[in-house]
């Protein structure tokens, strides 16, 4: 990539000979500054040995957003930095928000579970931020918890269910047995998926916790065990697909293959509905893979996945608005105008009612794209199939004051 | 399409054309197929494949030379490009291209190759006859859509992340003005006139008519097909006839390709093709044109005197490109 200096005659000659759209906005560079507030997370190693949750996931995606806006940038005079902060384990949060806010920085993504998200909106410096969620899927932040601050990127729970029960429903996968983990994200996806069957037409045959904690899976032998106690849990029980809620990677690797009778898992593990897909690679998916891989070394994943999206829709609209105006960036954001292309074959935007972004949702397993939802003429809506996925406009608890 | 059908259809052809008021010139077709890496050679009489050559890895864009005896083949995931002996109907030749060339375009002359290189920003500047890169531009993210201008002065490249169409000087290799379009703009086709290019955006949903002297959008033309969703309308092919009546753009998963009066701007119908359509490419005395359909594995051709869809030929995996020759 060539340094932005060697662009400014380009530029200047650009504006000598012809008016083009973009040419008030090269006569000076505008500088968008965003923020980037996240917290180191003591996670537990998933079940699986495989894929372990890299150190530098979100911020990834976040530094390709801003690389993508900046190539955009050379053109249209407008440079994008992106001013990280992370706290550690623990760490005093509202200081390194306020450490971003007070240095005038108005547009802040951040990579926080909800009780975090939720305290940093609430602070007296954020009333004047937009603050983008690249991490919390939970329904309350865009139900009876929202804030008129926050721009939720992540599909949430509620959405993943309904796009997983959609593609059930159109194979005529009918009956569900629900297996749910100890978490309380599992039980709200449980809930979810609960309410999904309702609205499209699956039933719940029997919903099972799923209790049995089997011991480090490196033990000799210890393989029977597990083989044995998921025959047994299954046992007895008609059903088309076994869906599980395990959010942690506790358990659910260790459904497929081992059931009673031979039937497919599906939810967190097994085909897994998701903002993004390791094998996606159609509408030009394979572009963002091949940028994201050669510049991290490692495949995106769904948190890398919306913070790029959080970055590139103010990319967007600071490219569209003409403006490096935090104001006018977050006003475009949330108008009818915007719409940013996402790799997924549809225009992405943010609903009025709560701020989520509407998208499409992937179903995929390890190695395979199986679908995408909502399935094209499948399941009608009044004004875009897109708001089929998750709590539409009549049903929302979000009041946005 | 139903199999009873294409007894039917066997008979239109020649039937329809001699409502267009003359037999039409006898056209070979070449179809680029990405997914299974050779050209379908479809015989525009008899509409039928004939043959399959064998190309590099996921060939994409296609062009014929100028004295139209070779084909050149953006083979993508080969990282060059292949020129095509059609004689001989085999690779004879590779030229560089930078990396991942997706899409190109060829001067007038017919000695310069632009080339835009999906991966990283450039636009790819290469000499025919020495087979060598003379130059690159940089331009925005995925670059894509490659417009030459009828007297090869101005280039229209369109970068697909950046939602811009950057218009290069072919002489000082630089580029010169941008425009902003709608998201995702793919293919952008100059007039015979010179005097505008029309740009698709597949996000967007639009074709934008720029101006092509003042670099102003003078028209976005929008679709609208009965049952479909807005979203399923995305633009990617488009042709406009020499003599500027008619336009034609591509409709991608809405399976169809619409009829533009191209002095008014007004969608006058659409015609269903096959599925996914996305490049457009006219015989040469532009009574037909043909479609590439990604998803149904085919090629549809519309006869242009009656604006209807007269056969689907089945060709490779994934078609991508089109062209057609005497």
């Amino acid at each position: 990539m060539a340094p932005i200096g060697n662009w400014r005659p380009m530029l200047s000659l650009v504006m000598g000979l012809i008016a083009v759209p973009a040419a008030d906005v090269c006569a000076e560079e505008q500088a968008v500054k965003i923020g980037w507030l996240s917290q180191t997370a003591n996670r537990t190693a998933p079940h699986a040995y495989l894929d372990r949750p890299p150190a530098d996931e979100g911020i990834q995606g976040a530094r390709l957003g801003i690389a993508d806006n900046s190539t955009t940038g050379h053109f249209t005079g407008q440079l994008f930095q992106l001013v990280e902060r992370l706290a550690p384990v623990e760490g005093d949060i509202a200081a390194a928000f306020r450490d971003l806010a007070t240095n005038n920085m108005r547009l802040i993504v951040t990579d926080l579970a909800a009780p975090e998200l939720l305290s940093v909106a609430a602070l007296p410096e954020a009333a004047s931020v937009v603050i983008f969620n690249t991490a919390a899927p939970d329904d309350r932040l865009r139900g009876a918890d929202c804030r008129a601050n926050i721009l939720h990127l992540p599909p949430s729970r509620a959405m993943l269910a309904d796009a997983l029960v959609q593609y059930l429903v159109t194979k005529n996968w009918t009956g569900i047995l629900l297996v749910v983990g100890r978490g309380d994200a599992d039980r709200e996806f449980a809930a979810d998926v609960r309410h999904a069957a309702k609205k499209f037409g699956a039933r719940i045959v029997q919903e099972k916790p799923w209790t049995f904690i089997p011991g480090a899976r490196r033990t000799d032998t210890g393989h029977f065990a597990i083989q044995a106690e998921v025959a047994r849990f299954t046992q007895g029980i008609s059903y088309d697909v076994l869906v599980v809620a395990d959010e942690q990677d506790e358990f659910g690797d260790q459904l497929p293959y081992r059931t009673y009778d031979p039937k497919l898992v599906a939810g967190t593990q097994g085909l897994v509905p998701s903002a993004w897909a390791r094998p996606h690679e159609q509408w030009g998916a394979t572009q963002l893979q091949e940028r994201f891989l050669r510049q991290a070394k490692r495949w995106m994943t769904d948190r890398d996945y919306t913070a790029w999206t959080a970055v590139r829709a103010i990319g967007e609209a600071a490219t569209r608005s003409k403006s490096a105006d935090p104001g006018a960036i977050s006003t475009f954001l949330r108008s009818d105008q915007f719409e940013l292309a996402g790799y997924k074959g549809a225009r992405l935007s943010f609903r009025s009612w709560d701020g989520q972004l509407r998208q499409p949702i992937l179903l995929a397993d390890a190695r395979s794209l199986v679908s995408v939802s909502p399935p094209p003429g499948r399941f009608l809506h009044q004004f875009s199939e897109l708001d089929t996925l998750g709590i539409d406009k009549p049903e929302t608890k979000c009041r946005l004051g | 399409m139903p199999t009873g059908m294409t007894c039917r259809l066997v008979a239109i052809p020649a039937m329809a054309l001699l409502c267009a008021g003359g037999i039409a010139t006898a056209d070979t077709i070449y179809v680029s197929n990405e997914k299974d890496n050779t050209i379908t050679v479809v015989d525009g009489v008899s509409l039928a494949p004939v043959r399959t050559i064998a190309v590099g890895q996921r060939p994409r864009g296609i062009l014929l030379s100028k004295d139209e005896k070779s084909l050149y083949i953006c083979a993508s995931d080969s990282d060059h490009i292949e020129v095509v002996d059609l004689a001989a109907e085999r690779v004879v030749r590779n030229l560089p291209s930078g990396p991942d060339p997706e899409y190109f375009a060829l001067d007038p002359a017919g000695k310069v190759l632009y080339i835009a290189n999906e991966d990283s920003n450039l636009v790819t500047v290469v000499d025919i006859e020495r087979g060598e890169v003379v130059t690159e531009i940089p331009v925005g993210v995925e670059p894509e859509g490659m417009g030459l201008s009828p007297d090869g002065k101005y280039l229209v490249n369109t970068s697909e992340t950046t939602s811009m169409a950057h218009v290069i000087d072919t002489a000082k290799r630089e580029v010169v003005a941008n425009v902003l379009v709608d998201s995702r703009p793919r293919r952008a086709v100059w007039t015979d006139d010179s005097a505008q290019f029309w740009v698709s955006a597949e996000i967007g949903g639009t074709i934008s008519v720029v101006d092509a002297a003042k670099y102003e959008i003078v028209k976005r033309i929008t679709f609208a097909v009965p049952g479909m969703p807005a979203e399923a309308i995305q633009p990617v092919g488009v042709a406009i006839t020499r003599d500027r009546k008619l336009a034609f753009a591509a409709l991608g998963p809405a399976n169809r390709v619409a009829v533009i009066d191209a002095q008014s701007y007004e969608v006058m119908r659409y015609l269903l093709v096959g599925q996914r359509v996305w490049n457009l490419a006219f015989n040469p005395d532009q009574t037909r044109l043909y479609t590439t359909n990604g998803v149904s594995n085919d090629i549809s051709v519309i006869d242009l005197a009656a604006l209807k869809v007269i056969k689907s030929i089945p060709v490779g995996q994934s078609p991508w490109g089109v062209v057609s020759r005497r």
